[in-house]
């Protein structure tokens, strides 16, 4: 089950480097997701993966009676998910905002900040 | 997977019971202080009157509570609180020791000094958009990664801290906020989630994310290989995140673009948050790997700093030949953590064997430390040297960084762009600023009287100690080139006369405002607040250099901190 879900982790990281590496900003917002997904599918997996309970207590009982799952990849995940998620909602804004002010989704074109030919300082006075 | 007899065992020892004693929650005093006042100026948004009168002594008290914690880390050694009563490993911990105890109190006390500066240069307006709460919630963020014993704490800081500076970044939205802040976002988002994969690996691997578990066990693990990726790892994804060499593209991309006091901020502390991680992650918990990776650390210490020094002489901008400084000061910092390990297994056992040495001999160093200001840190092995030096240098650059930036912001305010074609004559209109702005000149560029001449002494003669002559040679190249960007600030923006105004249209100057009302008074008081730390860490060194000896002997020798969580943790 491992090696399945690595393999499957392994091609997400592909696909969302791939992505990344565009110069167009909406391809890399698709990275990031993806590579948001990679992750939480990769701690899933370093957690170990088997097919037992889900780890809960019964009712009166001290332990969980058999063997559970670890819980703890689970609130890591969970963790990691709402903050991939805020962080994927404040680059759409962000983009779609950059994209209405800049004109382009194109980050090569994107030289406001750092224009080209910008000169040296004057060398002397 | 433990089986069920485990886990009765677990489930019995898992809790403490008994209250905390209340100097205990000085711990997470300021990451609480900064959240409590973030909420409050968060609920009062409507009236940004308010906010610098509670900004100001929010501020005021998250310094004073740094303060307290210094004291109490230097009296009685690393402290530990577990979050919700549960025991090591299984509880977050927060676990203060004197490395994170000095970086939090100087990261307080500049955002104390920012914050009296903003006060003084924004606008109402500018306020309305949630300046104050921005700050507080990224200083949330800051000192709760200074201060966290958990790695994966540590990652959920990271992103604290980073939505906050997000906030702060944008603020205005104009043009080229929203360029820089692009770069910025994305960059910084690939490398905390590499630091999250790394975490992932980590878990994989240990089954604990407790810092001081780690340690224990990293020490005694056989699986050298995997050990080696994660510490190559979070190599990378902290060196992305402090802006080493080939990984700081983000840095003069957006620095460079939102309101002066927050550049001072970010440039202060945001990069040297990833130079702590690197320091107590790859140095405390992985110290074999990290003596492997020494001559790359080397390597990328030496290039970074030498990207920094080429790159301020190539700007015109005062604030983008800053942003270089910014990553020529990283480079510094890189350096020393490339000393002790270098030479990989023979200079490792022998920075042991001499660590054992002087462990015997530490009480008797630290009492007659001020006899000799010259050798700085008697007795101390190759390791402890280039530690102390780099952390000696990241609290001034932390210092240092933000009091540049400030004084640019005052200096572009009052010549009214901040481009060094047009700025002139600042030397005869504002004396005081201008001899301020040589004093951070002086010590940006590591020249003596000031406080980056020490730990730079410190650092070339680390390297000599541990025969990387080139290493220190590209130390005091970088010194050299960055005076000559120095240099050429302080002659073209205050030392000519004011050049023809015809030359100011054509120049853009970045994030630069004309503000209503410059008070004076509110612009200058940080700028000498920062400024006393400046002389005072460069003519009397010895306190500092003590402090930063300390923190430096408790990263390569672990024991104090491991003890503070598994021993007295309550």
């Amino acid at each position: 089950m491992e090696t399945a879900l690595s393999v499957v982790v392994g091609c997400l990281f592909a696909v969302a480097l791939y992505l990344l590496l565009s110069k167009h900003i909406i391809r890399m917002l698709l990275g990031v997701v993806l590579l948001g997904n990679a992750v939480n599918i990769l701690i899933f997996t370093a957690g170990r993966v088997a097919s037992v309970a889900p780890p809960l207590v019964p009712k009166g009982a001290e332990m969980p009676l058999s063997a559970v799952a670890n819980p703890l990849p689970q609130a890591l995940i969970l963790t990691a998910i709402v903050i991939s998620f805020s962080f994927f909602a404040f680059l759409l804004v962000l983009a779609y905002r950059a994209y209405q002010d800049l004109g382009t989704d194109d980050t090569d074109q994107m030289r406001v900040a750092e224009p080209e030919n910008d000169g040296l300082p004057p060398l002397g006075y | 997977m433990a089986d069920s007899s485990d886990i009765a065992i677990l489930k019995a020892e898992a809790m403490v019971h008994g209250a905390f004693a209340p100097s205990d929650y000085l711990v997470i005093a300021p990451v609480a202080l900064c959240f409590l006042f973030g909420a409050v100026l968060l609920m009062l948004r409507k009236r940004v009157d308010w906010h610098p009168f509670i900004a100001i002594p929010g501020f005021a008290l998250l310094l004073a509570a740094d303060l307290l914690l210094l004291r109490k880390v230097a009296s009685s050694g690393p402290q530990t609180m577990m979050m919700g009563h549960w025991k090591p490993p299984f509880g977050i911990a927060f676990t203060v020791d004197m490395l994170g105890a000095l970086f939090v109190t100087t990261a307080g006390f500049v955002a104390f000094a920012a914050a009296i500066y903003a006060t003084g240069s924004m606008s109402r307006t500018e306020r309305r958009y949630g300046f104050f709460p921005f700050m507080f919630l990224m200083m949330g963020g800051v000192s709760g990664a200074f201060l966290t014993g958990d790695v994966f704490n540590l990652y959920v800081w990271f992103e604290v801290l980073l939505i906050g500076s997000f906030g702060l970044l944008v603020l205005g939205s104009k043009h080229e906020q929203l360029d820089g802040a692009t770069k910025y976002c994305f960059l910084n988002l690939v490398a905390t989630t590499l630091f999250l994969i790394t975490t992932g690996y980590l878990y994989g691997l240990f089954g604990t994310l407790n810092m001081a578990d780690i340690a224990d066990k990293a020490g005694r693990f056989e699986n050298d290989g995997a050990l080696l990726t994660i510490a190559v790892l979070y190599l990378v994804a902290f060196g992305m995140k402090a802006a080493a060499f080939p990984l700081n593209f983000w840095l003069p991309a957006s620095y460079h673009t939102p309101r002066f006091v927050v550049s001072a901020l970010f440039a202060g502390l945001l990069t040297k948050v990833g130079v702590y991680a690197l320091i107590r992650v790859l140095l405390m918990l992985f110290p074999q790997q990290h003596a492997d990776l020494a001559t790359l650390i080397a390597w990328v210490a030496t290039l970074t700093m030498l990207v920094g020094a080429f790159g301020a002489l190539a700007q015109s901008d005062l604030r983008r030949l800053l942003n270089y400084f910014v990553i020529a000061g990283i480079g510094t910092i890189f350096a020393g953590l490339a000393i002790g390990g270098a030479g990989g297994e023979a200079g490792s056992a022998m920075a042991r064997a001499a660590q054992a040495a002087t462990a015997g001999a530490t009480g008797a160093a630290a009492t007659g430390a001020a006899a000799a200001i010259t050798p700085l840190l008697p007795g101390s092995s190759g390791l402890v040297i280039g530690l102390s030096g780099a952390t000696f240098y990241a609290l001034h650059s932390i210092v240092v960084m933000t009091a540049l930036y400030l004084a640019a912001g005052m200096a572009a305010r009052i010549a009214g762009t901040a481009s060094l074609r047009s700025m002139g004559g600042l030397w005869r209109s504002q004396p005081a600023l201008a001899a301020l702005m040589l004093v951070f000149l002086f010590a940006v560029s590591g020249l003596p009287p000031f406080s980056g001449f020490w730990p730079k002494y410190i650092l070339v003669r680390g390297t000599f100690q541990a025969g990387l002559p080139w290493l220190g040679a590209a130390i005091l190249v970088t010194g050299f080139l960055m005076t000559i960007a120095s240099a050429r600030v302080f002659a073209l923006a205050f030392w000519r006369n004011a050049p023809e105004a015809e030359a100011a249209g054509s120049d853009e100057a970045f994030g630069f405002q004309p503000a209503g009302k410059p008070s004076p008074v509110l612009s200058m008081l940080p700028l000498i607040l920062l400024a006393l730390f400046v002389v005072a860490a460069g003519i009397a060194p010895q306190w500092l250099a003590d402090m930063t000896d300390t923190a430096a002997r408790g990263i390569v020798d672990p024991a104090a901190y491991v003890g503070s969580v598994f021993g007295g943790g309550s």
